[in-house]
């Protein structure tokens, strides 16, 4: 087990050094970020003076170079578009994107598996073709257009919803939180529901492929000749094995709810790292970019980290299995 | 007592909404960049600080320069202008305003390493007379330097000691300034709270030194980046101004109750930048057409800006032949007028300038940057090619069209230029016009050179007598027309939308000044 954590460890090293890599290598074609940093009227002596500064004018492997040697002590330098510590501002916005993913996480576990397991067991009732229906436009539907959508019902016709915004949030230190005011909630739900949406729905519909899968196998037919009530069949034996795909998926979809957080967060104008990275990338903000992306990779590695040791706590062959070949 | 109990509730709504009433609540499509009014030449992260900080002189609501900080000046010398300070200004910290904080604040603002250098050129330094008297010591002759002023805005020196903060923030390096977070000016307004792209409160500022025109006593301003969003906001209530409005919602807002949009020709000519170099960047033919005055007089010929106006810009653009704006110090009616759309004339000049089956150039448009760009490129290119030319369209984000542009990777190109902040015709000879040497010509096309044009543009440069200054800044502005060294199109409408609670002016520099917005019940 200490072996693979090592391992994993290392490996992050090396995903985070490739991700800058290629971010930097891409920056070259996003443009100049000197027009956003002067006057419109600025000379090109001008210009080239900020270029100079900020090591534009070095090759692309130098800018890295001196990324990499920043950030091996912690430092990403002051973001070009306000003049403020990089790693201020991730940390200023990680506590938006984090609740509002918690969230939408949350929403789509709790709802989506009950729902599942509800269209699995009762397949060709009515309130299971329509949810199937429901599910094919949810994961469908681009998700601006459900953002949108939401507004404009909750926030310009009933005026019940705030259309953007985390509302009044508290200070807990360096972590601001909306949970604690009815404001900071009301704004949490349309952004949350937006960004949950597609994830629902795929949980929704791979609960109740696995469930049905599940239930036509042998040892199911066993517990009900045994005589065992439906209830514990369904949920005790039934459920449990279906889970293990679903936290495959829910682990590699909660990184994609972050990175989707970015369109979340740009059409409710939530205050998160997703919206910092949208504006950094409008404005060629490169400090803050790298520092992102750099971040948002690390979040996956420790994501799928976590998926896999929840494997062996779910499923006790690998856990045998995972001692005795450190994995 | 059911009646009783209601009327005390109507009263107590009424209460509140009366209290509530002079707070606007304002949404931006972005934040400011920071509150250190000499960080950034973003002209609205500077408007925005205007609220807090002011300059000597200030723009009024019809765009005249009057006295603010400053009371009057004399020009004693060309390079040395003598400024009387008012008198019994405070700043919101408690500290007086005086001659010192004018020193340390422009000569902050001209720090080589400040951005904001290049909107006050020529000032070597600032010399304190008494502690209401300043002369500014100049380089040269500079005609415009109450123009630049306005844009220069003045902090208090002890406050700046206090928090190490006299040297310019260089992004760079180093550590984040205080003033970026923090501000303490003379304005009609002062900073209660600041969340970077969430939410900025402003609160009145009961010790203003002028009569206030506004009767706000606080601001919310709330950038949402996302155009549908901010509708969305304003429509339901939860706004009650926004800047930008998108266009395509202009018949939306109007035709919602208790809301209007705020729709006038702006500031920013939107034109086309001509390559005029040895060759085409992305052409089929030998050498450049281009070069032929005969050829971008087809050009000209070749595009309706009416059509354009009234199907892509829903009516709204001030379809023009000028680079400058009617606001702006040195238009002309005649320099006004426009080749007319004829795309026979435009057929038959391309064939007598020897191209009769037209050419291949690139066409190169930012889709980002300016009020329906890119569409404006897409209808133009079909107009374009309709008289036999060969347009290859390219629209790009702002970022890489700009590099293209700086670089001289383009044909024919879009830019808009608003003349800010000096709003002056001079800024478009010097930027635009003259051939490129040093400060000048940064944005003058490639290959382009006209020496009367040059002469002319270092004659202005310097003329303090206005009247001749203009006459000499018309000349060259119908030369470089006559040489079609730019294709004019139009002058960009300003949108905004508000409340109907809501009084502003809408001046055409597209700036939001707060302290002239009232808002009534």
């Amino acid at each position: 087990m200490l072996g693979f954590l090592i391992r994993r460890i290392i490996q992050s090293i090396f995903v985070m050094l490739t991700v800058a890599l290629i971010a930097f290598m891409m920056f070259r074609f996003m443009g100049d970020p000197v027009n956003s940093l002067v006057a419109e009227n600025a000379t090109t002596e001008e210009r080239d003076a900020v270029r100079e500064r900020l090591g534009l004018d070095q090759p692309i492997w130098v800018q890295y170079g001196r990324f990499v040697a920043r950030a091996s002590t912690g430092d990403f330098g002051l973001s070009w578009r306000n003049a403020r510590p990089v790693s201020t501002l991730l940390s200023e916005r990680f506590p938006a994107t984090a609740e509002l993913v918690l969230v939408a996480a949350g929403l789509s576990l709790l709802i989506g598996i009950p729902l599942g397991i509800l269209t699995a067991l009762r397949p060709s009732s009515l309130s299971a073709q329509s949810l199937q229906l429901l599910s094919l436009i949810g994961i469908s539907l681009p998700t601006f257009v459900t953002g949108i959508l939401l507004i404009l019902i909750f926030s310009v016709w009933l005026g019940w919803l705030p259309s953007f915004g985390r509302g009044t949030v508290i200070d807990i230190g360096w972590w601001s939180t909306g949970f604690l005011t009815v404001s900071g909630l009301k704004a949490l739900i349309l952004p949350s529901f937006m960004l949950c949406l597609f994830q629902l729905t795929l949980i929704m519909r791979l609960v109740r492929a696995e469930m049905m899968e599940v239930l036509r196998t042998d040892y199911i037919k066993f517990a009900k000749a045994r005589g065992l009530t439906n209830r514990s069949i369904n949920f005790r034996h039934a459920l449990k094995n279906t889970l293990i795909p679903v936290i495959t998926i829910f682990g590699l979809q909660l990184g994609g709810l972050i990175a989707f957080a970015i369109v979340t967060e740009t059409v409710f104008q939530w205050p998160g790292m997703g919206a910092l990275f949208i504006q950094a990338v409008s404005f060629g903000d490169v400090p803050v970019m790298a520092a992102y992306l750099v971040l948002v990779s690390l979040i996956f590695v420790i994501i799928n980290t976590t998926v896999d040791l929840l494997y062996a706590v779910l499923d006790p062959r690998l856990r045998v299995d995972g001692t005795k070949s450190a994995h | 007592m059911l009646r009783y109990l209601m009327m005390t509730a109507t009263a107590a709504t009424m209460l509140t909404t009366a209290a509530s009433a002079e707070s606007l609540r304002y949404a931006t499509s972005r934040d400011v960049y920071g509150l250190d009014p000499h960080a950034s030449s973003d002209s609205f992260t500077n408007i925005f600080t205007h609220h807090i900080y002011e300059p000597l002189v200030r723009y009024d609501a019809d765009m005249k320069i009057e006295p603010a900080l400053a009371t009057s000046w004399e020009v004693l010398e060309p390079t040395r202008v003598r400024f009387k300070l008012r008198e019994g200004v405070t700043f919101q910290g408690g500290e007086a305003f005086g001659a010192d904080d004018v020193q340390v604040s422009l000569m902050r603002a001209v720090d080589p390493k400040s951005p904001l250098r290049g909107n006050l050129p020529g000032l070597t330094a600032v010399e304190i007379v008494d502690d209401l008297t300043v002369d500014l010591i100049l380089d040269g002759a500079t005609p415009l330097l109450n123009n630049y002023l306005t844009n220069i805005q003045i902090m208090d020196k002890g406050w700046l000691e206090a928090h190490n903060s006299v040297a310019p923030i260089d992004a760079s390096q180093g550590e984040e300034g205080y003033t970026t977070n923090n501000a303490n000016g003379t304005g009609p307004f002062a900073l209660e709270s600041r969340r970077p792209d969430a939410l900025n409160v402003l609160v009145v500022n009961e010790g203003w030194w002028d009569t206030p025109q506004h009767n706000l006593t606080r601001i919310e301003h709330t950038p949402i980046g996302s155009d549908a969003t901010r509708v969305a906001a304003l429509l339901s209530g939860e706004i009650d101004l926004i800047e930008p409005a998108p266009l395509q919602d202009a018949g939306r807002i109007e035709g919602t109750d208790g809301v209007h949009m705020l729709q006038n020709p702006g500031l920013r000519s939107i034109m086309m930048g001509i390559n005029m170099g040895e060759s085409l960047v992305d052409g089929n033919v030998e050498g450049n057409p281009l070069k032929d005055v005969r050829v971008r007089q087809a050009m000209y010929h070749a595009i309706n800006m009416d059509l354009i106006r009234d199907r892509i810009m829903r009516g709204k653009s001030r379809v023009t032949g000028s680079l400058i704006a009617p606001a702006v110090k040195g238009f002309s009616e005649e320099m006004d007028e426009r080749l007319p759309y004829d795309p026979e004339m435009a057929k038959s000049l391309l064939a007598e300038a020897g191209y009769p089956d037209g050419f291949a150039f690139n066409l190169n448009c930012p889709n980002d940057r300016y009020v329906n760009d890119g569409d404006i490129c897409q209808a133009m290119a079909a107009m374009l090619a309709q008289s036999g030319f060969e347009p290859r369209l390219v629209t790009e984000p702002r970022q890489i069209h700009f590099k293209k542009v700086d670089n001289h990777e383009v044909d024919v190109f879009m830019l808009g230029w608003a003349t800010l902040p000096m709003l002056d015709g001079f800024s478009v000879l010097s930027a635009m016009l003259a051939t490129k040497d040093g400060e000048y010509g940064t944005f003058t096309p490639n290959g382009y050179s006209n020496p009367k044009v040059d002469e002319l543009t270092r004659a202005v440069a310097v003329e303090i007598d206005e009247e001749k200054r203009l006459a000499l800044m018309e000349e060259a502005l119908m030369l470089a027309k006559a040489d079609v060294a730019w294709l004019p199109l139009h002058q960009q409408p300003l949108s905004w939308a508000a409340r109907d609670t809501v009084e502003i002016p809408q001046a055409p520099d597209d700036l939001v000044r707060l302290w002239y917005a009232t808002v009534t019940n």
